[in-house]
């Protein structure tokens, strides 16, 4: 089974996903960045799906669960660089990814955690 | 890639449902369907071949085109010899769902395709067949 690589600048953790995940695969991600983000005490998560083609129902419940694991957890997630033909059928399909914050692409994403991880240190 | 015109691809595991999609992005580009017409087909084919799995105990997905007024068409059926559904129109209710998924994959896939078919009955196992037209 492919296991989605996690790699860790500073204080966020950083998975791109590049291949066509078998549903074990992406369950595997969310069990793997739970664990990381407990052992690195990241306070930002950044899940690239730009080489994404399509985004079903199962990976967007993963996305949405990641989501609420990591805020639990303490830490912010952000999904950069969905294409547009996978947020058109996203919607209509059904799925509106509540709870999960999204960028354009990897710089946005960068910003959005860099004002959470201001936010949290403010005390929000 | 080259596809045949018709065929059976066997819905037994996880990786068939990878396999699945990547056979329906083929079919899509053989009939040159816009990105957007592909990524819903595609997408409509998983969410289908995981109920095929999941909750037909696993069964097949067939494919033919389709031509009508001059206008082709890929035309699917995802077939399984399960429990079947007592109650269909409850079963393309969003949000309805018998345990594991959000109750997306039938009424979903339903909004993504130009044509919609099921048949069951309980016991007689499930079909569903689906068109995009170019």
């Amino acid at each position: 089974m492919d296991r989605i690589p996690i790699l860790r600048m500073g204080d966020t953790l950083l998975v791109t996903i590049q291949v066509d995940m078998q549903d074990q695969t992406a369950l595997t991600l969310q069990d793997d960045l739970a664990n990381r983000i407990a052992t690195t005490g990241a306070s930002g998560v950044m899940i690239d799906i730009s080489a994404l083609e399509i985004v079903d129902s199962f990976v967007g419940r993963m996305l949405t669960s990641i989501s609420g694991i990591a805020r639990i957890l303490s830490a912010t997630t952000v999904v950069v660089g969905m294409q547009p033909a996978v947020a058109i059928t996203l919607v209509e399909l059904g799925l509106s990814l509540e709870g999960v914050q999204t960028a354009l692409n990897v710089e946005r994403g960068m910003e959005l955690l860099r004002r959470a991880r201001q936010e949290n240190v403010l005390g929000r | 890639m080259a596809v045949e015109p018709t065929g059976t691809l066997p819905l037994l595991d996880e990786q068939n449902i990878v396999a699945s999609r990547q056979m329906v992005r083929a079919l899509c580009q053989d009939i040159k369907l816009s990105l957007v017409d592909q990524t819903k087909m595609i997408t409509a084919a998983s969410e289908l071949s995981r109920n095929t799995l999941i909750h037909g105990g696993g069964g097949r997905m067939r494919w033919e085109f389709a031509e009508r007024n001059g206008r082709r068409g890929l035309v699917l059926h995802f077939e399984d010899e399960g429990p079947g559904i007592a109650d269909i129109a409850l079963a393309l209710t969003d949000g309805w769902t018998s345990g594991s998924g959000m109750g997306l994959g039938l009424p979903g896939s339903k909004r993504l395709v130009n044509e919609f078919e099921i048949s069951s009955a309980p016991g007689a196992g499930t079909r569903v067949s689906i068109t995009k037209w170019k």
